[in-house]
């Protein structure tokens, strides 16, 4: 685990770095991917740089919303360097809203632009994959075994190897696309899919996780969530494989 | 396929509950991050007097260690004197834990009179702390609960009074 490189008098966090080359290297497979669907490119990297740009911002602000008495006496405070005042959750919601209204604003056909934004998707949970290995967050449950690790004080499940393997194991097949480039939506689906599974399988073996009542972890209950709305969809979609289902979308591509 | 892969997924994460008798996040060994107990120490204190982190158990501690030469622990010791001053009386307990093996006793003395700081000053001699916090810049910041149990830490600075405000009002909100 490296998280900090001290760097003269700066400390470079590691694992914010693995995300933003995880956020260049995203886009990047998100613009080649749109090329391909025959999308506008530039529209894609606003939609990603959206994305990011609102995340951030949103998570620092509903932060400050939870402690409102504090940032309004210290209103500077909102321009922290700091990532600990951020709510991330939120903040993901918020950058999931922004890039709907910016998709919906610029008539982006939902189906294409999803499928070309999965090998990017996929790309990014490798580095942030990569970012909890240098962090040493998401560790493993204490474990006895030949191949376990030692951190935090423990011999712990190599829980960080094993999502960087899975991750890269989805990252392969976005890159396969094995429905095709029909770009109807499905190779997002499938990235979905496989990452929450990977999520509800992995999670078993991480010493970190949010308990909820019963015993059950957050993380598997949310994965099985989306697991089975996006193999549902999934399924709808596969039956009507065709790229452009909507008025907005038929004129999207007449107009390019 | 979608029922059998659903039902794999709902078998496993019956499977993989964590039992009542071992909830994760409180049985944690001690170590310097998130979650985890944080590490003992007991301390001389500048200007006479002893500290032991263990026996401050039952109050919401803020663990800062810092340098007189560092420019960010210079930046941000006004704000934790301010918030230090405004929730002492709620039972914060301010540990401003300078690193002596890289600093002097006498520097350290003069930053303190400089910035008027009222906590207490722990003298980490020979560094066991820093190696025991696993120190990798300063000033780094631990924000300690009633239990003992590490609830954030921020590494390198400086912190502005609403981070140091706002982690702070996270631990008064527990329950003694």
């Amino acid at each position: 685990m490296y998280p900090y490189l001290r760097l003269g008098p700066f400390l470079l966090q590691l694992p914010l770095l693995a995300l933003l080359v995880g956020v260049w290297i995203g886009s990047a497979l998100a613009e080649k991917e749109a090329v391909r669907l025959k999308l506008p490119s530039a529209t894609i990297n606003n939609l990603v740089f959206i994305v990011i740009i609102a995340g951030i911002v949103g998570a620092r602000l509903a932060y400050a919303a939870r402690y409102l008495s504090v940032y309004l006496a210290n209103p500077l405070s909102l321009f922290a360097l700091n990532f600990n005042t951020m709510a991330g959750f939120d903040g993901v919601l918020i950058g999931l809203v922004f890039a709907a209204l910016y998709g919906w604003r610029k008539k982006l056909p939902l189906r294409p632009t999803l499928d070309a934004l999965a090998p990017g998707l996929a790309a990014f949970m490798v580095a942030l994959s990569l970012a909890h290995t240098l962090s040493g967050d998401a560790f493993g449950a204490p474990a006895n075994l030949p191949w376990s690790i030692y951190l935090w004080n423990e011999y712990r499940h190599p829980s960080q190897v094993y999502e960087t393997l899975a991750a890269l194991a989805v990252l392969f097949v976005a890159y396969k696309k094995p429905f095709g480039q029909v770009g109807n939506g499905t190779n997002f689906l499938l990235v979905v899919a496989l990452l929450s599974a990977a999520r509800i399988f992995l999670e078993a073996f991480r010493g970190d996780s949010l308990i909820l009542l019963g015993g059950f972890r957050a993380a598997q209950v949310i994965g099985l969530i989306v697991l089975a709305i996006t193999l549902y969809t999934l399924r709808i979609w596969t039956q009507t494989g065709i790229p452009t289902t909507t008025k907005s979308e038929s004129d999207f591509f007449k107009q390019t | 396929m979608v029922v059998i892969a659903l039902s794999l997924g709902a078998g496993w994460t019956l499977l993989s509950r964590v039992p009542s008798t071992a909830a994760n996040s409180g049985a944690q060994p001690a170590s310097p991050r998130q979650g985890f107990a944080a590490p003992d120490f007991t301390l001389d204190l500048l200007g006479g007097g002893k500290v032991t982190l263990s026996d401050l158990r039952g109050k919401p501690i803020v663990v800062n260690l810092w340098a007189s030469w560092c420019p960010p622990c210079r930046a941000e010791m006004p704000a934790i004197e301010k918030v230090y001053q405004d929730y002492k009386d709620l039972g914060l307990v301010v540990l401003g834990v300078n690193t002596t093996n890289q600093d002097s006793e006498a520097d350290a003395a003069t930053f303190v009179r400089q910035y008027g700081l009222t906590f207490p000053i722990p003298l980490d001699r020979d560094g066991s702390v820093s190696v025991r916090y696993a120190l990798r810049g300063l000033p780094t910041t631990f924000f300690i609960d009633r239990k003992g149990v590490i609830r954030s830490v921020v590494v390198g600075g400086p912190m502005s009074e609403a981070v140091i405000r706002s982690n702070v009002e996270d631990l008064l909100k527990e329950t003694p």
